[in-house]
Parts: structure tokens; C-alpha cells; sequence
């Protein structure tokens, strides 16, 4: 409700910021179903390397993404103190797994700026928005890019 | 939903439930299965569609439905014989009913042409005359007497009706012979919510109208101080007198939508045998505890009778004028089972979370393992929380399973048509109409076993000239059965047909590019060439199975429900194919294998069995391949481990655990895995909607401590294996 009112006021949004390495990400609220802690996954055969596996998310089964090598980074190691964010894009959920959730923040939509031409063309595509607060610079993802479902086969 | 709507979804539901009956009825009196009480049940099922289809005024159906039910009235009688042609002609009025029930359901417009001609057969065969549309009862509007209102301040309970029984003589009673005339009192008071579900009496009224004369008086409109009316709250009270042929149940037809809204008494009369009507109202308080039988030679005065006879025996003395009346009264009737319509979307919630708790439950117990050692009371309430979870998640999954029967009974239909457009003679026999399925394999079951069907009638079957030729029985028979096999369903279609032209249909592949000239093919594998996209062995394109879609549709089709489908022919005897299904979709019995620290299922219906390896069974074949001698029977070896990508290629498999498979084409393989951690029922996970599909993968489950393990498809597995290596050769 309240959220709801702010957002119409100034057309902003809120964002959940989470840390990778020592970079700072965010997703928008409204993709967040929960954040839980990490527990082991279940290795998908012939899956790109960047997808874990398959945690059980009260019964559902739920991929779960190393987004740090899904940017094209060394892969994470996951202990019990990383966080996994589930969203949810159009009618499927799936996990990012990440270092560590920082805040909510309210962003309005002055504070979105669009990404600049220096990133290479794969984060570009990853990144929507960059958001300046004070000195930090959050990078807001573009869920749908990260994963879709693959109807096709997958080998 | 519209109140409305929603009575009208209603009616369309059961009238599906009827014209199933109807289609059963009529097959079973086909076949000459039938007693007194399948044409009865015919009856009424095309009478309830009738009655419910004159309340939605839908009159393409009432009309067809009245004709129709005039017919079966004959054969009811036993006016009219059903012999082979008449039965036809009523299947072929099922169909037709069927159609136009659809038309209507589905909101088109209803095409009357084939009616209209079947109502011209139909009128000849029950030698009525051609009923014009008119003849309708809920159409002529203008028939409807209006009713008279009897305004009685004083006697606001009850009222006697005038009822006129002027025509009770026995003369009239001789004239109605065939169907005697009953008299009913009923009283009928409305209830709020019948009018707020869009009830209208007068269409009730109309429709009791149409079983015979009606005497209607109106009373509980009170007008003493209309200011104290309550203008929600109706009123106003029918005394309806109803003389008849038609037996109760036909009446509380008419009531069957509103009869929760109201209040309801149907009573049957004793007025004719009655010698001395009690005057008034005292009748009410002495029930007639004096068995009016004896008087039954007094023939009663042209008078009012007393409409609330207190009537306790109406079937005893309703059964006086004529004996074919009291069938339909005194026969005990079976009740039907006591059902109850559920949105399938709660019964698969319920589903969902009887798996949940399933999980739940084996979670709870490997916790209080790990604990320590159990306290004997903790043990024995573990034990009995299994087995109510696995008596429950029994009972959840039998809602959603239905019998094939309805399934079977459409393909008649199907039979029928193919038979009449290709001219040929077919009987359908099936067997197994109770085998009972999951509702959504059903449902899905249909497209492909209707084409199934047709390509049995039309290529299957010869033309009654090679039949005969062939020293054959003019009349083709396609089998249609289905059975319980080894936790599977089994459905087989069979004709006694000239069965496959395996050397046309070897050409025919050949022509189409689909195999090599010279390919050397085994009869296995040319039947099985059928499948292939693209592959269609009439010579010109009929309209009845042609039109492009061949039998690798309905692989798939089959496929998607986890299922299979094999073909056997043999020639001059015919073709089958076979279909065999999971019986649910929801879990399998599945043996739990590890694979270094990985744990995964193998469905229990591939496996054959299990053993340890053995030196000296194990032969090298080819490029790091290998095959297994099974009791002098090689098979190939299949490292699943490495097909899935667990791990590399394994040189030493010594000490391994070998599971047999088979595959639903019969190929065997022997699957190499570490060990064989336990054998339970999982819970069916799709992985589709969140991951996608995974070769070798069919989908997932959560094992007892709540992690995630896959089921492998172990026919892709196998399919897979069989390919050249991939990824070594690649690397290579």
C-alpha cells in the first residue's frame, strides 16, 4: 500500500541492492519473491556451467544462478552465509545466488541512468540501469536476460 | 458468474453425464446386453435432455430430443422391436443429439439439416407423424392455459385444489391403456433464492404442462397489509393438480434445478379409488390409515378430490388401472451413486499439497534418525504418520483417476462414421471399461485415439469385397481395450484387418526418402516406419484419416503422457497397436541410484534387475564401449554417471551395481551406477516451467531430506547411448 503510493507520487520504485564481490547490484522488489540462505543444489546434467543446479523451494524446484559467473566471473563459492535471491520472471522462478543483500532502497526515476557505452556488449545487456546514491553506484538487472526457461532441448 | 450461466453450465455438465448414459444404453441394447431398464434409462435420459432444453430454450434440441423420445417411447412399450436397423437409427439420433448439444454448449448455432432428416426416420419408425417443430411443448407459448388464482385468506397452510378428474371413468382408462394416467398433487413454494438464480415458475409450470392436463391455483399471496410485505421474500404458493402418464420421477425431473430453492410435495392421488373424499380440511390431521385398496371396484364421483390426501402408499394404489404403469414406479431403483462436482484446480491444490506433506513426512523421520536413538513410542507414531500419508496420498490420487468407460464409448461414435464413409461393415468391441486412468491422461487421450480408430477403419480393415474374398466375416471388428498391466495402463486398438503391406510400406519409404533403397530392415522395423513424420500409406488422401497428420502425431501425442506405443501386425490377421500409460502423472515408483555423491531415480518400470558386477561378463566392443553378457545376451553398457556429465568415463567397473533396463521398445541396456540407495514412491517435479527440458531427464522429485534428485527417462538414456559417442569422439 505504502509502496504503492510512493511509487505513483514520483514514479520511482523500490530496489533490493545485494553485494557481489565488491560490487553492488539491485533487483526491483516487485521480481523478489524471498531471499534465503544457501543450501546445496542439485547438479542439472548438460546445463551451462553458470546454472548451480536445482534447490527445493518448498517443494518447487527451483534453478538457482551463479550470477557472478553468469557476468562472466570465476565461480562462486557458496557457503551457508550466501544468499539466494528468488524471482520470479513472467511465470517462472529461479534463484540468483549472491555474496550478501545490502538494503531496500526507493529510487526515483531521475536516479536511473542508462548504461554507458564502456561496458562490453554482454553486460550492457545484463545491466538496465545504473543508479547513482551518494557514492555508490548500483547496477540494476535486467532479470529477463539473465535466464529463461529453455523450452527447446537442452543438448 | 452469472446465476444464470451458471445453471446453464449445470445443465450442460450433466447433460454430457447423459448422453453418455444414453450412448451406453443404446450400444448394451445393440448388443443384446440389455434388460427392461436400459430402455427405461435411454428413456429418461433423452426426456431429462429434453426437459433441461426446454428451460434454456434451446429448440433445435427440443425438437430433435421430442422426436427422439417419442420413438424410444415406442420401443419402451415394446410397440416397436429394436432390430439392427432401428438400434442404428437411435445410435445415429445419439449422435445427433450429441451434436446438437455441443453446437449449443459451445454457443454456435446448431445445424438442423441431419436432424430434420433423422426426425423424418425417426417419425417413420414410431408412426407418428412427422412432428413439426411445434410439437415442442415448451415452444407453444400459446397452449398455456393461464393460471387461474384461487386467493384463500384462511387457510394460508393449505388448500385444497380443485383437481378434475372428470375424465376418471374407466372408458377413459381403457383408452389410455398404453399409458395410464396418474394423478399428482404437488405443492410447490419458492424459496428467495430461486428467483435469485433466475428461476422462473412459470417455465416449470409450462413444462408440467407438457406431461399431461394441468389444474394450477396459486395462494400465500396475502394481501392483507402489503406494507408488511417483505418484497424480497416471495410469497406466493402453487397447488398444481397434474394428470399424466408420465411416472414420478419424469415430474421431480421438471423441479430437479430448483427443487433446493423450494419447497416440494409431489403426491400421488388415490381419487380414483377413493369411494368417500372427506369433505375438508380434517383429512389432514387423520391420515388415511384405512389401506384404500379394498374399494377398488367403486368408481368415484365425477367430483373434487381432496389434492392433500395424506398418501403414504401412492405407489400401491397408483398401481391399480394397468400393470404396465407400476414397472416404473414399484421396480426398486438403483440409486446412483451419491457424487459430488469438484473444480478440478482444488483437487489438484489438494494434490500438490498431499506431496508436500508426503515430503514433509519422510523429512520428519530421517530428522528423528539422525537424532539418535528412537524412543520406542516416537517409532511406532513415525510409522503410523507414514501410513496414513501414503493412505492419503492413495485416496487424493484416486479422485483424480476416471474410468475409460466414457473414453471408449465416444470411439463408438468414431467407429461409426468411419464405417459410413468408407462404406465398410465394423463392429467395436470393447473390453476394460472400468480400467480407471488419471483424468488429465484421459482427457488428452482422446485426439490421438480417435485417430487411431480411423486409421484402423480405414486402412486396417479391408472393403467387404477383400473380405469376403479372404474367406473373412463381412462385418470388420476393431478391438478397442484397455487393462491394468504392471502399474501401467494398456490400451490397445486391434482390427481384424489384412494387417500391414510391409512391402508397400517399405516402398513407400523409400519414395519418400525416408530410408536408404537398400536399407535392410527387420518387419519390426518396417511396422514401426509408420511412426516416421511424414509418412502416410493411403494412396490418395481420404477424408477420414488422411489430411497429413500421420501416426508420428500420435507418438508424440502419446509420448507427452509418458507414454508408448508399439504396433504388432500380422498378415491376413490384422494390426494392433499399443499404447501404454503411466497411471498418473503426479508419482512413480522409483529406485533411488547414487552415482558418486549423486542420487538419482530410475523409474521401477524399466528396471528388470539388478545385480553386482562379475568379472569376465564384461567385453570391450569398439571405441571405449562396452557390452555385458547377460546370460549370453550382450547388451550395451551404459555409464549413466557420464552421460549425465557426473563424471568421466570410468575404465575399472569392477564392483559396480549394473541395472538392467528395458526399454517400451524392448532394446535392453545394462546402466552402471554405484549403488542402489532404496526404492520408494517420489512425487513427480516437472522441471519444465522453471528450467526447461533436460535430455535424459524426464523430471524431479525431493527425497527424504529434502534435496533434489532427477528421474532419468531412461528410454532417451539408452536412445542416447546408442548414438555415436558426442562429446569424446568430438574431443577425439
Amino acid at each position: 500500500m505504502e509502496l504503492d503510493e510512493r511509487q505513483k507520487s514520483d514514479g520511482g520504485k523500490e530496489i533490493v541492492s545485494f553485494r557481489l564481490g565488491e560490487e553492488e547490484f539491485g533487483v526491483e522488489i516487485m521480481s523478489v519473491r524471498e531471499i534465503r540462505g544457501w543450501s546445496k543444489a542439485t547438479p542439472l546434467p548438460h546445463s551451462p556451467p553458470y546454472v548451480r543446479g536445482v534447490i527445493n523451494l518448498r517443494g518447487a524446484v527451483l534453478p538457482v544462478i551463479d550470477l557472478n559467473q553468469r557476468f562472466g566471473e570465476a565461480p562462486s563459492d557458496p557457503s551457508s552465509r550466501h544468499v539466494v535471491i528468488v524471482v520470479q520472471v513472467e511465470n517462472a522462478q529461479f534463484g540468483l545466488l549472491v555474496d550478501a543483500v545490502s538494503d531496500i532502497l526507493h529510487v526515483t526515476q531521475e536516479d536511473l541512468q542508462d548504461t554507458p557505452d564502456v561496458a562490453t556488449g554482454e553486460t550492457r545487456a545484463f545491466i538496465r540501469h545504473l543508479v547513482a546514491l551518494d557514492d555508490r553506484m548500483i547496477r540494476l538487472i535486467a532479470l529477463e536476460s539473465i535466464f529463461t526457461p529453455m523450452t527447446a532441448e537442452a543438448a | 458468474m452469472d446465476p444464470m450461466e451458471e445453471i446453464r453450465q449445470t445443465f450442460f455438465t450433466e447433460c454430457e453425464e447423459l448422453l453418455e448414459a444414453l450412448e451406453a444404453g443404446l450400444l448394451s441394447i445393440h448388443d443384446g446386453t440389455h434388460d427392461e431398464e436400459t430402455v427405461n434409462v435411454v428413456f429418461r435420459a433423452v426426456h431429462s435432455i429434453k426437459g433441461g432444453a426446454g428451460a434454456f430454450e434451446l429448440d433445435a434440441l427440443v425438437r430433435f430430443a421430442h422426436g427422439f423420445e417419442t420413438t424410444l417411447d415406442e420401443v419402451r412399450s415394446g410397440r416397436l422391436e429394436p432390430g439392427e436397423d432401428v438400434v442404428a437409427t437411435l445410435l445415429r439420433s445419439a449422435d445427433v443429439l450429441s451434436d446438437l448439444f455441443a453446437a449449443y454448449r459451445d454457443g454456435a448455432v446448431p445445424a438442423e439439416d441431419t436432424a430434420q432428416s433423422l426426425l423424418v426416420e425417426l417419425s417413420t419408425l414410431s408412426g407418428a407423424p412427422a412432428p413439426a417443430p411445434a410439437a415442442a411443448p415448451p415452444a407453444d407459448d400459446g397452449g398455456f392455459a393461464p393460471v387461474p388464482l384461487a386467493l384463500d385468506l384462511e387457510a394460508p397452510a393449505f388448500e385444497p385444489v380443485p383437481l378434475d378428474l372428470g375424465g376418471g371413468d374407466d372408458a377413459d382408462a381403457a383408452d389410455e391403456a398404453a399409458s395410464p394416467l396418474r394423478h399428482y398433487a404437488i405443492r410447490f413454494r419458492p424459496k428467495k433464492d430461486l428467483y435469485r438464480r433466475g428461476g422462473e415458475p412459470t417455465l416449470l409450470l409450462r413444462a408440467l404442462d407438457a406431461l399431461g392436463e394441468l389444474d394450477v391455483a396459486v395462494t400465500g399471496i396475502d394481501a392483507a397489509d402489503p406494507a408488511a410485505l417483505d418484497p424480497e421474500e416471495p410469497c406466493a404458493e402453487w397447488l398444481i393438480g397434474l394428470k399424466t402418464a408420465a411416472d414420478r420421477a419424469d415430474i421431480e425431473e421438471v423441479f430437479e434445478f430448483v427443487s433446493d430453492d423450494s419447497d416440494l410435495s409431489i403426491e400421488a392421488l388415490l381419487g380414483l379409488e377413493e369411494p368417500q373424499a372427506p369433505q375438508a380440511p380434517q383429512a389432514q390431521e387423520a391420515p388415511a390409515s384405512a389401506a384404500p385398496a379394498p374399494e377398488r371396484e367403486a368408481v368415484p364421483p365425477p367430483a373434487e378430490a381432496q389434492a392433500e390426501q395424506a398418501a403414504p402408499e401412492p405407489e400401491a394404489a397408483s398401481a391399480s388401472p394397468a400393470p404396465s404403469q407400476s414397472e416404473g414406479q414399484s421396480k426398486p431403483v438403483v440409486a446412483p451413486k451419491a457424487t459430488v462436482r469438484v473444480d478440478l484446480d482444488r483437487v489438484d491444490r489438494l494434490i500438490n499439497l498431499v506431496g508436500e506433506l508426503v515430503i514433509n513426512q519422510a523429512m520428519l523421520t530421517q530428522c528423528v534418525e539422525d537424532s539418535g536413538p528412537m524412543n520406542r513410542e516416537v517409532a511406532t507414531g513415525l510409522e503410523e504418520f507414514h501410513q496414513l500419508t501414503r493412505e492419503i496420498q492413495e485416496s487424493v490420487m484416486a479422485i483424480r483417476t476416471q474410468p475409460v468407460k466414457p473414453l471408449l464409448q465416444r470411439m463408438s461414435r468414431i467407429v461409426r462414421e468411419s464405417a459410413s464413409a468408407t462404406g465398410k461393415s465394423v463392429r467395436l468391441r470393447t473390453e476394460g471399461e472400468a480400467t480407471e486412468i488419471d483424468k488429465t491422461v484421459l482427457e488428452r487421450l482422446a485426439d490421438p485415439l480417435t485417430h487411431m480408430i480411423r486409421n484402423a477403419v480405414d486402412h486396417g480393415l479391408e472393403s467387404p469385397e477383400k473380405r469376403l474374398e479372404a474367406g473373412k466375416s463381412e462385418e470388420g471388428t476393431v478391438r478397442l481395450t484397455a487393462a491394468h498391466r504392471s502399474g501401467r495402463v494398456v490400451i490397445e486398438v486391434a482390427d481384424d484387418g489384412a494387417g500391414i503391406n510391409r512391402e508397400r510400406v517399405r516402398q513407400i519409404a523409400v519414395d519418400k526418402g525416408l530410408i536408404a533403397a537398400d536399407a535392410q530392415l527387420t518387419e519390426n522395423e518396417i511396422d514401426n516406419l509408420l511412426f516416421m513424420p511424414g509418412f502416410s500409406t493411403a494412396k490418395e488422401v481420404s477424408n477420414l484419416s488422411g489430411r497429413g497428420v500421420g501416426m508420428d502425431v500420435v507418438k508424440k501425442a502419446i509420448q507427452a503422457l509418458g507414454g508408448r506405443i508399439a504396433i504388432t501386425s500380422s498378415p491376413g490377421r490384422g494390426t494392433t497397436f499399443s499404447i501404454s500409460l503411466p497411471l498418473t502423472l503426479a508419482v512413480l515408483d522409483g529406485m533411488l541410484v547414487r552415482i558418486d555423491d549423486h542420487t538419482v531415480v530410475l523409474p521401477l518400470t524399466a528396471i528388470i534387475e539388478t545385480f553386482k558386477l562379475q568379472g569376465g561378463e564384461l567385453h570391450r566392443l569398439g571405441q571405449g564401449g562396452h557390452v555385458l553378457s547377460v546370460r549370453g545376451e550382450f547388451v550395451p553398457l551404459v555409464d549413466i554417471g557420464s552421460e549425465l556429465g557426473f563424471r568421466d568415463r570410468v575404465e575399472d567397473y569392477e564392483e559396480a551395481v549394473i541395472l538392467l533396463i528395458q526399454t517400451e521398445e524392448g532394446v535392453r541396456a545394462a546402466f552402471v551406477a554405484d549403488g542402489i540407495d532404496d526404492q520408494q514412491q517420489v512425487v513427480i517435479k516437472g522441471l519444465e516451467d522453471n528450467y526447461g527440458t533436460i535430455e535424459g531427464v524426464a523430471a524431479a522429485t525431493i527425497l527424504g531430506d529434502g534435496r533434489i534428485a532427477l528421474i532419468l527417462d531412461a528410454d532417451n538414456l539408452v536412445e542416447r547411448a546408442a548414438l555415436p559417442p558426442g562429446e569424446t569422439s568430438a574431443a577425439a
